[in-house]
């Protein structure tokens, strides 16, 4: 099936060959960083974490999304949503590349990679989203694959791929969930050492995502002959609204246990970030976030706004960005700030990170296009 | 070539033997030789320094000025080959930092002077329970049987998430090749690569030469190292006489140096 991939028209070579560009300057900033060492980076002894687990982190979630289309489908017989899902799974699949991309790229020694493997250490949560992360790009690549051959034969998928779903639906909730573990089983990182961590990176992720998806949908409707059924979208926008207002709560749960009780240490994240104690460079990003967030959830909650497809799409761009500079970029930094010693050591990426990260991006849009193109030849020609 | 079952079964037979035979051979010849490919064992040297549970005090009383801690720090990292790199990408085993920052929750405003403004060393705490080591996904940071949390810098794939696991900020990342930054390599221990993790180890190189830490050795019995779970010890007796803080024992991580007050 993959040939589909290779026809198109000038618009189709254009995206791919402006990826590959991308791609290609993302790779050359990377053999620097590798000769270099990460010294390339705005990493420092205080945060040593930065841009690039930040995109891992908002990826699994947006790869973890994918069950927003799965479950109502599989498990509620959602009609709608046919032919929707398996673009939902097509962007899991990308979406976990991007994140396992963004690990290799944040290693020291990339070379020694496989020691994770060689040495498995069940203690480490970090083994452990290796297993969950993999475990669910192959779920879904074997998923997707299949069902869509069936579609292409015009006959029902085989009964072991209904039972990969069933499994990749818990399995798309530990994705995000290890993934919130990796930072709140740490002791001294007050901002991370939070139960609801995970809960609140799922609700995230179940807006995010879907908001993502619809957006690109959107796109593809434009330059395909992709309808996407009206109760479909409004099904989706229902979901995405009440996910970020959980999201939101969330994070008022959580400033409202730091600043009442007023732990110092609780309290001390958030007065970075929101007050600038100690350095200012996330400052802004916050109360950016604020807004969005706000303005988004209003546009989302009113049936009038969520419905008008201009004012809905603002919405999920906005979902999109806020839920973007809430784990890709702060969550990650504010950790770390201040360091152990109660120090502000402030981060910001450098040139050769953010053309790598773009670079792993672009990868994960070409995995993208190459695999919609196909779902769309294939559904197109059994649609005929 | 074709091989049917019974060349492989004579084939395998053969080398099980040897394997066996070859073993018993060196065990014979030359004894414990095989033992080094397997887990190190501590004391293997009769004039190592051995210990149940190291443990180090450092004497605040005695450290009167910043050049006896600068003597300290600086034993330790020329000893080691520690680059000296400016800015916040630097590699730190032994340094030092005021009691607010070492101490972050036992600061308060009326805190003697001496306390307040001396400077206090600060450097892996070899912890009983050490966070390291519970989230190294390869095991490339260990707790030996004697307490001393060690690095294997050939196994360290430079994720950093010891950095993130540590309360202490006793952890350095090697950004850059060190080699540059080392005014002059001492070429009795290793220098590191670039993009692995490394940190003070109680000079386990010293320990098993029968030589106490160089940090220990160059402080003029300021510091105080010795066996914790030696009813006998010196650090039991001194312990047992003064008062002692440990950085952040609220994290439960039962960190093994004591700061005598």
């Amino acid at each position: 099936m993959l040939e589909k991939a290779l026809q198109g028209n000038k618009a189709y070579w254009g995206w791919i060959a402006s990826l590959l560009v991308v791609i290609g300057i993302g790779f050359g900033f990377y053999v620097y960083q590798l000769q270099q060492g990460l010294g390339v980076t705005g990493l420092n002894r205080d945060v040593s974490w930065g841009l690039y687990i930040g995109q891992l982190t908002y990826m699994v979630g947006i790869a973890a999304s994918a069950v927003m289309l799965v479950l109502p489908y599989y498990l509620h017989n959602h009609k709608a949503f046919g032919k929707l899902v398996i673009f939902g799974e097509f962007l899991a699949v990308s979406a976990v590349v991007v994140c396992l991309l963004f690990v290799v790229v944040d290693l020291g020694q990339p070379q020694r990679l496989m020691n994770v493997i060689l040495y498995p250490t069940p203690n480490s949560v970090l083994f452990w989203d290796m297993v969950v992360l993999n475990g669910y790009l192959f779920l879904n690549i074997i998923i997707g694959w299949s069902v869509l051959h069936a579609v292409k034969k015009g006959v029902r998928p085989a009964s072991w791929v209904k039972v990969l779903i069933y499994v990749s639906i818990p399995w798309a909730v530990s994705i995000h969930t290890v993934t919130a573990f990796l930072y709140a089983g740490l002791p001294g990182r007050y901002f991370w050492h939070d139960s609801l961590l995970a809960a609140s990176f799922l609700s995230g992720a179940f807006a995010a995502g879907p908001a993502l998806l619809l957006l690109i949908l959107m796109i593809v409707q434009k330059v395909s002959d992709l309808k996407i059924p009206k109760e479909a979208i409004q099904t989706m926008t229902k979901i995405i609204t009440y996910a970020w207002a959980i999201n939101l709560f969330m994070v008022l749960l959580k400033i409202f246990s730091a600043y009442y009780s007023q732990y110092p240490a609780k309290m001390a994240a958030f007065d970075y970030m929101f007050g600038g104690y100690g350095g200012e460079q996330l400052m802004p990003w916050m109360w950016n976030f604020v807004f969005l967030g706000v303005v988004s959830l209003a546009l989302l909650v009113i049936p009038a706004t969520r419905n008008n497809p201009v004012t809905m799409t603002i919405a999920l761009v906005m979902v999109f960005v806020a839920g973007w500079i809430d784990k890709g970029l702060t969550m990650v930094i504010a950790g770390f700030i201040p360091n152990p010693f109660k120090v502000h050591t402030e981060y910001w990426p450098t040139i050769p990170e953010v053309f790598i990260s773009v670079g792993v991006y672009a990868v994960g849009l070409l995995i993208l296009t190459v695999l919609y193109k196909v779902a769309l030849a294939v559904q197109r020609e059994s649609a005929s | 070539m074709a091989i049917n079952r019974r060349t492989f079964l004579k084939a395998a037979g053969l080398t099980t033997l040897a394997g066996v035979a070859g073993h018993a051979a060196m065990e014979l010849l030359a004894p414990g030789a095989l033992e080094a490919s397997g887990p190190s064992k501590v004391g293997e040297y009769p004039e190592a320094l051995t210990a149940k549970r190291w443990a180090m005090l450092i004497d605040t009383e005695k450290f009167t000025t910043a050049q006896v801690y600068q003597k300290c720090v600086d034993a330790c990292h020329i000893l080691h080959n520690v680059p000296h790199i400016p800015g916040d990408q630097e590699i730190k085993w032994l340094w030092t930092d005021s009691f607010k920052h070492a101490f972050p929750d036992q600061q308060h405003a009326l805190v003697p002077d001496r306390i307040k403004n001396q400077p206090f060393l600060v450097l892996c705490n070899h912890c009983d329970n050490p966070p390291c080591v519970r989230v190294c996904p390869t095991k490339a940071t260990f707790k030996r049987d004697d307490g001393i949390v060690m690095m294997d810098m050939h196994r360290c794939i430079g994720c950093r998430y010891c950095m993130a696991g540590c309360p202490y900020g006793a952890r350095s990342f090697n950004f850059w090749d060190p080699r540059p930054f080392i005014e002059n390599i001492d070429p009795y221990y290793p220098t590191r690569m670039k993009g692995v993790v490394e940190k003070c180890t109680f000079c386990e190189d010293r320990l098993a030469k029968g030589q106490l830490p160089a940090c220990v050795e160059a402080s003029e019995g300021a510091l105080i190292f010795g066996d914790l779970a030696n009813e006998d010890s010196e650090v039991r007796r001194v312990l047992r006489e003064r008062y002692s803080l440990r950085r952040k024992p609220s994290l439960g991580t039962n960190p093994h140096v004591f700061y005598l007050i």
